[in-house]
Formats: C-alpha cells, sequence, structure tokens
C-alpha cells in the first residue's frame, strides 16, 4: 500500500508519460576495454526498468554513467529533454560537464548502491538529512523532519540516533535508500542493491523497493534477482556484451526470450532450482 | 670510579634553561602551523588532476624527503645572503627551514589520510549532488582526520626534536641554553641530562593532549 503521508505522482492516463532521461549513442571505454558499445534508451516518468546481465557486461557501468558516476566516452544523455554538458564547436566527441551541472543532475537522479555508501561519521538521520542540508541548503529542522518521515517509511525510525556501523546490512540499505529518498529524486537507480546482503536480508530490501514501485516512482534496479525483476519491471533489459541484447516486458524477455543469448543467460539461474 | 652528581650549578641557572624551554616551544609552534599550512597547500596540489600543478609539489616533497635537516637550516642562514643578499634573523631562518621541510612531510600525512577514504565515500556524496568543496569539507576531512591524528603527532614529535638544530645558527633554544649553561658550568652531564628531561616533560605532555584529541574524533566508531 502506497504511504499515505507521502503523494503519490501517477501521470494521468489521459497525457502519455513524459520521457525524463533520454540516452543516444552512449559509449563508455575504460582504457583499452569497450565496456558500453552504443547505447539508445528513454526513460519515461513512471517507468520502472530492471537491467540484467552477466557480470562484466556493462549493465552496472550503464546504470552509473546516467548520473555521471562514470563519465561516458561519448554519447549524449538528455535531461527532460536538455542535453547536458557542452560541446566545444568542432569536437561533438568531447562533451565537457561543468561541475554545477552535474550536481544539479545528480540531485535529481538519486541513487543506491551495492555497498549502501552510508557515511560513517555520522547517525543515520544525520545520513538521511546530510543531502537535504548541504545540497538543498534545507533548514536543519525541516531536513530532520523529512528525513524522518522517509525513515520511518523503511521502517527505521527508531534507529534515527544509532551510527551505522550498528547497524545489519539489510537495515543500512534501508537507511541508503531513506537518504536518497530525502532528495526527492525524479528518478532513483539501484545499483544491484541486495547483492551484498546475506540472503536472509535480501526480502526486507526489496519490500521497500516493492512500496516505491506501488507509489508509481520512477526506477532502474540493476540486479540478479530475477524473480523480483519480474514482479517489479514495467520493462526488462537484457544487457551483454555493452549492448542492448533483448529489451521487452518482463513476460517477455524472462519468460519467453526470443534470442539465444538470453535464453542461455536464463538457463543458467533456473540450472539449480528446485 | 664513581661520578659525584652535581646538579646545584644548574639548579641556580634554572631560568637560563627555562628561557630556552620556551623558546624551543615558540619555534615549534610557530613552524607546525606553518608548516601545516604548507602541507595543506602541498597535499591539494599533489592531488590535483593536473600533471602541472602535481609535479611541482612532487618535487618540493621528495627534495626535502631526502636531504638532511641540517642543510636546511645552513641553506637559510648562510646561503640566502649570500646568493640573493637577505639576511635572515636566526628565529625566521630557523622556522622556514623547520616549516618548509615539515611542510613535505604534513603534505604526505595529508595526502596518505584523504586518499585512505574509500571509493565509496566519494560516491555516496556525488550522488547526493555534493559538490567537491562540499564533499571534502563534509565527507571526507571529517573522517580522514581521524586517520591522521597518528601520523601527524608522529611527523610533530619529529619536528619538535629537530628545533635542536636551531642552535647551529646561534639561536636560543633549549639546546643553545644548554650550550651556555655548560660553558659556565662545565657539568655537560648534569646539563643535558636536564635538557633531556625538559625534553621529555614537553612531548609526554604534547602526546597526552594529542591522545584526547583523538579520542575525541573517532567517538562516532
Amino acid at each position: 500500500m502506497p504511504d499515505p503521508i507521502m503523494p503519490v505522482s501517477i501521470p494521468s492516463a489521459a497525457s502519455p508519460p513524459a520521457t525524463i532521461l533520454q540516452v543516444s549513442g552512449l559509449h563508455k571505454w575504460f582504457g583499452a576495454l569497450h565496456v558500453l558499445r552504443g547505447i539508445d534508451f528513454s526513460v519515461a516518468a513512471g517507468e520502472r526498468v530492471a537491467i540484467i546481465g552477466g557480470s562484466g557486461s556493462g549493465k552496472s557501468t550503464f546504470l552509473r554513467c546516467l548520473n555521471f558516476m562514470e563519465m561516458p566516452t561519448s554519447g549524449r544523455i538528455a535531461l527532460d529533454g536538455t542535453p547536458l554538458g557542452r560541446v566545444s564547436a568542432g569536437k561533438p566527441d568531447a562533451v565537457r560537464y561543468p561541475e554545477s551541472e552535474l550536481c544539479q543532475v545528480r540531485e535529481r537522479v538519486g541513487m543506491v548502491f551495492q555497498q549502501f555508501n552510508l557515511f560513517p561519521h555520522m547517525t543515520v538521520l544525520e545520513n538521511a538529512m546530510e543531502g537535504l542540508v548541504t545540497v538543498k541548503r534545507m533548514k536543519k529542522a525541516e531536513a530532520r523532519e523529512r528525513a524522518l518521515r522517509e525513515l520511518d517509511k523503511v521502517g527505521l525510525g527508531d534507529k534515527a540516533d544509532v551510527y551505522p556501523g550498528r547497524l545489519s546490512g539489510g537495515q543500512q540499505q534501508r537507511v541508503a535508500i531513506a537518504r536518497a529518498l530525502a532528495m526527492e529524486p525524479e528518478i532513483l537507480l539501484f545499483d544491484e542493491p541486495t547483492s551484498s546482503l546475506d540472503p536472509e536480508l535480501v526480502g526486507e530490501v526489496l519490500r521497500v523497493i516493492r512500496q516505491l514501485a506501488e507509489e508509481g516512482r520512477t526506477m532502474l534496479l540493476v540486479t540478479h534477482e530475477l524473480g523480483f525483476a519480474y514482479h517489479f519491471a514495467t520493462k526488462v533489459i537484457f544487457l551483454a556484451d555493452g549492448v542492448f541484447h533483448e529489451v521487452g516486458t518482463p513476460d517477455e524477455v524472462l519468460k519467453h526470450p526470443r534470442q539465444e543469448r538470453t535464453r542461455a543467460f536464463l538457463d543458467r539461474f533456473t540450472e539449480f532450482s528446485f | 670510579m664513581s661520578y659525584q652528581w652535581d646538579f646545584s650549578p644548574i639548579l641556580t641557572r634554572w631560568p637560563m634553561l627555562l628561557d630556552g624551554l620556551v623558546n624551543t616551544v615558540k619555534i615549534a609552534a610557530i613552524a607546525i602551523l606553518l608548516g601545516v599550512l604548507v602541507g595543506l597547500v602541498l597535499a591539494l596540489l599533489r592531488l590535483s588532476p593536473r600533471r602541472y600543478l602535481r609535479l611541482p609539489a612532487a618535487v618540493f616533497v621528495e627534495f626535502y624527503r631526502n636531504t638532511p635537516p641540517i642543510v636546511h637550516f645552513f641553506w637559510f642562514f648562510y646561503a640566502l645572503p649570500v646568493v640573493l643578499n637577505i639576511s635572515l634573523d636566526p628565529l625566521v631562518a630557523a622556522v622556514l627551514a623547520l616549516s618548509t621541510q615539515s611542510g613535505a612531510f604534513y603534505a604526505e600525512v595529508f595526502r596518505g589520510g584523504i586518499q585512505s577514504i574509500e571509493r565509496g565515500q566519494w560516491e555516496g556524496a556525488r550522488a547526493l549532488g555534493m559538490s567537491h568543496v562540499q564533499l571534502m569539507r563534509r565527507i571526507v576531512l571529517p573522517q580522514a582526520a581521524t586517520r591522521m591524528v597518528a601520523p601527524f603527532v608522529e611527523r610533530s614529535f619529529e619536528l619538535i626534536k629537530t628545533t635542536a638544530l636551531a642552535s647551529t645558527l646561534a639561536y636560543g633554544e633549549l639546546l643553545y641554553q644548554a650550550m651556555m649553561v655548560n660553558s659556565e658550568t662545565f657539568r655537560p652531564l648534569e646539563v643535558y641530562t636536564s635538557v633531556a628531561l625538559l625534553y621529555l616533560v614537553l612531548l609526554v605532555s604534547c602526546s597526552t593532549l594529542a591522545r584526547l584529541a583523538e579520542a575525541r574524533l573517532i567517538a562516532y566508531r
């Protein structure tokens, strides 16, 4: 059930959902390694995209390019139709990104990491308030109120004054989600949010993500939890060798894959099922 | 043969040694302060993505790490007047020699502390939309500071002991005053034993303060 405290904005059925983020011709090289080989992609408001693929397929790199944790080698990313970065005359491939622009993008595109990346020298509450106070320059009292609301939402309101080091992995990841949510991002990126958790802690994090899905939030999720991806996503992307190998609804990609490569990948997951 | 220890001539000249101790603390305090400033600048230069900023800082640091401090003292005091026609008084020459040298070492302390902060912390801060300055101030430096305390204190103790070299420039710090007392009393054993004790008291007090500071900084763990 959607949390009654947070108003949920779902685009009305009458108007088609607007494209928020658009990627064209995205390439990423790490030295001599060609990780992303020309990706075109767009996300509309309310879409939930699950990105799957083997290790080294480039799925995390792709996600990390969207909020510039990695700098694209070439290609453009546009937010609300405005291309980001500046191109110098005569060099269409060399896009420069001023820091102020990157900061604005990252405020609007939140991220949850595999390793949580909470700030260990701050309490849970201070972690959730940090972006509001330092980046959004919100008054402390107001930031505190909003941070507590998000912590309540992930079920950790009672841990506000605890340092992250005292929490379990699942709890830490829920704090990280609250920290990202407090910024009220338009898009949330999840980079394998449950991959470093003990199996019995995965559920509590996935339940929080599902709750966000029910609110109609726009989210991208890189995951190995195919079962969750099936129920969570409106669109599934199978990434292999740096390109989108197969894109479709969860049913199309996960249940009736057309590509041989997708089938082989999925078979590895069912190999030991019972 | 048994040596007859006699501290009374030294005790009567106690104010001379106290003067020396005060001058040692003074020169050390100024040099630590300036050294920290020099060190911060050098560390930021060395961490810069720009090669033309990194390189000079690296050369500076390597020069001071690989040459003996007494040479720096002599250079500032004896060479500058000859080469550039600038005469410095002993205090200024000693402070310059000490703070440039310790600046080079502090720079490595700061750089090491900053670089020891995990990549995830930088990314966590950037992902919230923080600028480089904000993430340094709010996330990296507060955590790095706790890791810098121990090497910083270590380096500062080295610096305090190196102030003894200022005696070669006839600056009246503790060792120089001790030599003066010695020339009046001819009791080197008692004089230098007293000096050692004074250094010991000074440094033990400093390390107690440093431990208190460190305990406060890492309270969150």
